[in-house]
C-alpha cells in the first residue's frame, strides 16, 4: 500500500484571542503555538495502522515554512517513511482549490494507492482541499471518514454524517480519503522512532520543482480574492460574574439555587 | 441570466432543514442577480418532498429515479456538471453538510470554477457576489468576492437562517437524469446508525458540558463532583469526545446530539458553530471560558471569563453548601 499523508502546520487558537493584522487579511500569529493540524493527525496515525496492518509505505507532503519540519519529523517518528515540504510564496493559500492543485503536482507521477488527508483544517475550515486534491489526480475520494477498512483493490470507508450517522461506500483504488478526528487515538511517536525520524529524507522543493506553474495556482489564478478579515462582535446578552475566582463561583451558585435551576 | 440552482437535500426520506434555509436566502439573492430559484431534487420516490420544496414558490426540477435511491457523490457531481452545462446558473448552492463537502470542491475543480465553502451569508452588489464565512472556529469573519465566472459554486452552513413562510407561483417539472447507468468505483453499502450509550443526554434535565479545556481525563473527578452536586448528566464537545474523555454518544453538536436540557453548564468549551448547534435549545446556558471572545459567551445567559479549574470546585462546595 503506497500513501500519501498530506498535513498541515497550524495555529492552535482554541484559547487564545485572534487579532487581525493592520493589513485587514492576515491574522497576527506571533503569540500561537503550531502544531499539526488536529483531523490531519488522525489521518497520519490512520496511514501507519494501515501499514502496519500488513506493508506499506507513506509519504508525508506538506504545504509550509521551515519551522513545520518540526510536525513533520514527528509524524516520520511515528511510522512515516519520507516527506516532501513545499514552500513557495506565491501559492494563493487562502484558495482550497489553489492548494489542491500544489499537492496534486507533488504527487503526480509517483505511484499510490491511497492519499490520506484531514476533513478540515482548523484555522480556514473549509473542508474542501482532500475531496478538490482527488478530482485533481483523477481518482475517487470520500470525506468525513470514520473507519477504514482495506480490501484487496478497494477501500471500504465509514464517512460520519450529521446526527452521528454513517454511511459506507465501497471505493475503487486509488483513491484520496478526508479523515474525521476521533477515528483512531493517535500516538505519542517513540523515543527510537524520534532518532530514526532524523535520518529519513525530508524533501524541500519550490513549484519549479514540483513542476507546478506558479502562476496558475497563485493569486491571478484564484477566482476567489480575500477581502477583509474582522472580529465578528460577539453580541452577547450574558451576565458576566465578576470578581475574584471564589467569589466568581459563590455568586454563580447562588444564581443557580435562587433561581431553582438546580 | 442570473439563475440560482438550489439542491434540496434529503436523507431516509427527509429533506433536511437546510434545504429550507437557502429558501430564506435564494429568493432575494437571485433577484439582486437578475434571475429566479430553480430547486433540484434528485433522488427515488420524492413527489412529495418536490411538492414540499415547491411551495416556497419556486420551481422544482424533480430527476426522480432508482439511481439516486441513496446518496452517492460521484453521481451527483455527474448529475450537477451536465445540468450546469445545461442550465448555466449564476449560482449553485448547496448545504455545507456531509453531502456538501463530499462534491461541490470536485465539481468545482472539474469544472474549472470557483467555490466559497461555508458561507454564512451572501450578498450580490456592483455586478459582484460575496460571501461571508469563518475562520479559526468562528474567531475571525472573512469577506470574500468572486471574480467574475459565469457559475459561482457555494456551500451554505446549516442553521444560519430561519425557514421561510411559504410562497405562491411553485410548481414541479420532472427531468430526465443526464446519468443513465450505475458508476461502479464507489458505491453505497449501507447506513449505520449512532451508537446507543448508557445515558441519553437528549433527555437530561442538566447537563455539564466539557471541551479541550478539560486538558486531560484525569482531570475530569472535578467535573464528576459538580454533576454528583446537582444531579446533572456529564456530556462534551467534539474535542472532548475525539480525545476519549467522554464518550461518543455523549458528544453535543452537528455530529451528534441535539439537545434541550433546562440548564448547560458550558466548562472550556469554545463554542464553535458546530457545537453551539447542539445545544441551542437549552433554556438557561452557563459559559465559563479562559478567552473573553469565545464565541460560547454570545449563546450565554451567565458568563465567567476565568480558568475552568478555579471556578469549578469552588462551584461545586458552595452548591453543596446552598442545598443542604
Amino acid at each position: 500500500m503506497k500513501m500519501f499523508v498530506c498535513i498541515k502546520y497550524v495555529p492552535d487558537t482554541s484559547e487564545a484571542e485572534v487579532k487581525v493584522n493592520p493589513d485587514g487579511v492576515s491574522v497576527d500569529s506571533s503569540r500561537f503555538s503550531f502544531d499539526i493540524n488536529d483531523a490531519d493527525n488522525y489521518a497520519v496515525e490512520e496511514s501507519v495502522l494501515i501499514k502496519e496492518a500488513g506493508e506499506g509505505d507513506i509519504t508525508v507532503l506538506s504545504i509550509g515554512p521551515k519551522q513545520s519540519d518540526v510536525m513533520i519529523r514527528m509524524a516520520m517518528a511515528k511510522g512515516c517513511d519520507q516527506a516532501i515540504r513545499v514552500e513557495d510564496d506565491r501559492i494563493a493559500s487562502h484558495d482550497p482549490l489553489m492548494v489542491a492543485k500544489v499537492l496534486a503536482g507533488a504527487i503526480k507521477g509517483q505511484e499510490f494507492d491511497l492519499v490520506l488527508t484531514g476533513c478540515m483544517a482548523g484555522d480556514d475550515g473549509h473542508m474542501s482541499t482532500g475531496v478538490a486534491l482527488a478530482e485533481e489526480l483523477g481518482v475517487n475520494h470520500a470525506s468525513m471518514v470514520k473507519k477504514v477498512e482495506v480490501l484487496d483493490g478497494k477501500v471500504k470507508a465509514h464517512r460520519e454524517l450529521e446526527g452521528g450517522l454513517l454511511e459506507v461506500v465501497e471505493l475503487e483504488l486509488p483513491a484520496v480519503l478526508t479523515i474525521q478526528t476521533g477515528i483512531n487515538e493517535p500516538r505519542y511517536a517513540p523515543i527510537r522512532g524520534i532518532r530514526a525520524a532524523q535520518k529519513k529524507e525530508l524533501k524541500v522543493a519550490s513549484l519549479d520543482d514540483i513542476g507546478v506553474d506558479p502562476v496558475a495556482v497563485g493569486p491571478d489564478a484564484s477566482m476567489v480574492i480575500l477581502e477583509q478579515l474582522y472580529i465578528p462582535e460577539v453580541e452577547s446578552s450574558a451576565e458576566f460574574i465578576e470578581g475574584e475566582a471564589e467569589e466568581k463561583a459563590d455568586k454563580l451558585a447562588s444564581i443557580l439555587v435562587k433561581g431553582g435551576l438546580v | 441570466m442570473g439563475d440560482i440552482l438550489v439542491l434540496a437535500e434529503h436523507r431516509q426520506g427527509a429533506l433536511r432543514d437546510v434545504s429550507f434555509e437557502m429558501m430564506a436566502i435564494a429568493p432575494a439573492l437571485a433577484a439582486d442577480m437578475g434571475g429566479e430559484v430553480k430547486v433540484l431534487l434528485i433522488g427515488s420516490g420524492l413527489d412529495e418532498m418536490a411538492k414540499k420544496m415547491a411551495a416556497f414558490g419556486s420551481k422544482v426540477l424533480l430527476i426522480d429515479d432508482p439511481l439516486f435511491e441513496n446518496f452517492n457523490a460521484k453521481k451527483y457531481q455527474k448529475v450537477l456538471s451536465a445540468l450546469i452545462d445545461d442550465l448555466k446558473p449564476a449560482l449553485l448552492l448547496t448545504g455545507h453538510t456531509s453531502q456538501g463537502v463530499d462534491f461541490m470542491p470536485s465539481l468545482a475543480v472539474e469544472k474549472g470554477l470557483p467555490l466559497v465553502a461555508e458561507a454564512i451569508s451572501l450578498e450580490y452588489k456592483d455586478n459582484t457576489l460575496k460571501a461571508t464565512r469563518q475562520l479559526y472556529s468562528g474567531k475571525v469573519n472573512a469577506t470574500v468576492a468572486f471574480k467574475p465566472s459565469d457559475t459561482y459554486l457555494v456551500t451554505l452552513r446549516e442553521g444560519v437562517v430561519e425557514p421561510p413562510d411559504a410562497a405562491d407561483g411553485g410548481n414541479v417539472e420532472n427531468i430526465d437524469s443526464p446519468l443513465k447507468e450505475e458508476i461502479p468505483d464507489r458505491s453505497f453499502v449501507e447506513y449505520i446508525e449512532a451508537e446507543v450509550g448508557d445515558v441519553d443526554i437528549t433527555q437530561s434535565d442538566i447537563l455539564v458540558a466539557v471541551g479541550r479545556g478539560l486538558k486531560e481525563d484525569k482531570n475530569l473527578p472535578v467535573i464528576e463532583e459538580l454533576a454528583k452536586a446537582i444531579k446533572a448528566d456529564i456530556a462534551g464537545s467534539r474535542a472532548a469526545t475525539d480525545a476519549g474523555w467522554i464518550p461518543h454518544d455523549r458528544q453535543v453538536g452537528t455530529s451528534g446530539k441535539a439537545v434541550k436540557p433546562k440548564l448547560y453548564i458550558a466548562m472550556g468549551i469554545s463554542g464553535a458553530f458546530q457545537h453551539v448547534a447542539g445545544m441551542k435549545g437549552a433554556k438557561t446556558v452557563v459559559a465559563i471560558n479562559k478567552d473573553p471572545e469565545a464565541p460560547i459567551f454570545a449563546v450565554a445567559d451567565y458568563a465567567i471569563v476565568d480558568d475552568m479549574f478555579k471556578i469549578v470546585p469552588k462551584l461545586t462546595e458552595k452548591l453543596k453548601e446552598l442545598k443542604g
